[in-house]
C-alpha cells in the first residue's frame, strides 16, 4: 500500500460522511491498520499531516490515530492458528505450508471525533 | 465533539462509485475489463494484438493510464482503436473516480470493450476498485516464477491471468506448473492464459474469453 493512495481515500470516504452526518469539522480520525497492512506509521502520519494542510476547513487539524491490530495465521492442515509476525507462512504446531491469513491486513476507518 | 462509530473500510466511498460506474456501463452496455501488471510486462503488446485479431467483431477503446507520457495511447491509435491517456497526477494507481472521467472523456456509444491499462504496479491496483467488470493479471515470463508468493492479493483479485512472452520460455527459469499450482492456490477459479503475443500462441483462447465475458455482460439483464 502507498501511503498517499490511503490519505487520499480516507478523506474521501470521511468527506461522505460529513456530508450524510452534517459534519464541519474532524477533530481525530482512528484507522486500525494491521499488523502485515504494509501501511509504514510515519509515512502515513505525514502525509495525513499534509493532506491536511490541503484539504480545506473540514480536517484543519484533524489528528490521525493509528491502532494496530495483530497478524493471525490459520492452519488448514492442523486447524489451529498462530501470530504470523513471529512464524511466518509456516505452521509452528504442525509445519505445514497450507496456512493463510486470517487478520492482520486490516486498514479500516473504526471512529472519528466530529461536530 | 462526539465520537461516531464507523467501521468502515478506508475505500468504502471509492467503493460507492465504483458500484455507480458498473450500473453506468451496463446501461452503456460497455465492459470495461482493468489491465493490471508490473511495469514492461508487454500489457501494451498484448493489447495491439487482441486489437488486430478482433476489430472486426467488436468495437475496442483503450484507457492508457501512466504517471506521466502518452507514448502507449499512440501505439494504440496507430491500430484504428479509440485511446485516450489519463495521467494519475504521481498517483502508483487508477480509482473509480479517475476512471469515470477518463471513460467521460470517450465516445461509448459507439463501443463494446475498453481496456483500462492500469500503472505498472503489482500492489496499490489491487486495493482500488475501479469500477471494471473484469479484472485481468499480466504475468510474463521473465518476471519469474514466484511473483504470486510475493503479490498474493493481485493473483487472488484477478479474474484471469495472462501468462505472457512465452516464446522467451527457452532462455528462463519460468516453471509454468509450478506458477499456474500456486496461482490456483490463492484463487481456485482464475482463468489463466499462457500466450505469446508476438508469435499469436494461445491468443485464440485469451480472446473467445474476452468475447464471451463481452457477450454475458452485453446479453444479461
Amino acid at each position: 500500500m502507498h501511503e498517499l493512495g490511503i490519505v487520499t481515500h480516507v478523506m474521501k470516504t470521511l468527506t461522505d460522511v460529513a456530508a450524510e452526518n452534517e459534519l464541519t469539522r474532524i477533530g481525530s480520525v482512528t484507522l486500525e491498520v494491521g499488523e502485515v497492512s504494509g501501511v509504514i506509521h510515519e509515512q502515513i502520519l505525514d502525509c495525513w499531516d499534509y493532506m491536511c494542510t490541503k484539504r480545506g476547513p473540514l480536517f484543519t487539524g484533524c489528528k490521525l490515530v493509528l491502532e494496530v491490530l495483530p497478524a493471525v495465521t490459520y492452519c488448514s492442515s492442523c486447524e489451529q492458528t498462530y501470530p504470523t509476525i513471529r512464524f511466518g507462512r509456516t505452521c509452528p504446531h504442525c509445519g505445514s505450508g497450507e496456512t493463510w491469513l486470517l487478520t492482520g491486513n486490516e486498514c479500516t476507518i473504526k471512529e472519528i471525533e466530529a461536530e | 465533539m462526539k465520537i461516531i462509530e464507523l467501521k468502515e473500510t478506508f475505500t468504502a466511498s471509492n467503493d460507492r462509485d465504483a458500484e455507480e460506474l458498473r450500473a453506468y456501463l451496463k446501461e452503456k452496455s460497455v465492459i470495461l475489463f482493468n489491465l493490471m501488471s508490473a511495469p514492461g510486462s508487454g500489457k501494451t503488446t498484448l493489447l495491439s494484438r487482441v486489437i488486430t485479431d478482433l476489430k472486426e467483431k467488436v468495437r475496442i477503446a483503450v484507457m492508457e493510464a501512466d504517471i506521466a507520457s502518452a507514448v502507449d495511447a499512440e501505439r494504440i491509435e496507430a491500430l484504428g482503436a479509440q485511446a485516450v491517456q489519463v495521467h494519475t497526477d504521481g498517483m502508483c494507481h487508477m480509482d473509480a473516480g479517475m476512471t469515470r472521467e477518463g471513460l467521460m472523456s470517450m465516445d461509448l456509444d459507439g463501443t463494446d470493450i475498453v481496456f483500462l491499462e492500469n500503472v505498472g504496479n503489482l500492489i496499490c491496483p489491487a486495493e482500488y476498485d475501479t469500477g471494471a467488470v473484469k479484472k485481468v493479471m499480466i504475468l510474463s515470463v521473465p518476471e519469474g516464477d514466484d511473483k504470486p508468493l510475493k503479490y498474493p492479493l493481485m493473483f487472488r483479485e484477478s479474474d484471469a491471468l495472462v501468462i505472457t512472452k512465452t516464446d522467451a520460455l527457452p532462455y528462463f527459469n519460468f516453471d509454468m506448473e509450478k506458477v499456474v499450482e500456486r496461482v490456483r492456490r490463492l484463487n481456485p477459479s482464475i482463468r489463466i492464459f499462457p500466450v505469446s503475443a508476438k508469435k499469436g500462441d494461445g491468443m485464440e483462447d485469451f480472446e473467445a474469453w474476452l468475447l464471451e465475458e463481452t457477450r454475458m455482460w452485453q446479453t444479461n439483464a
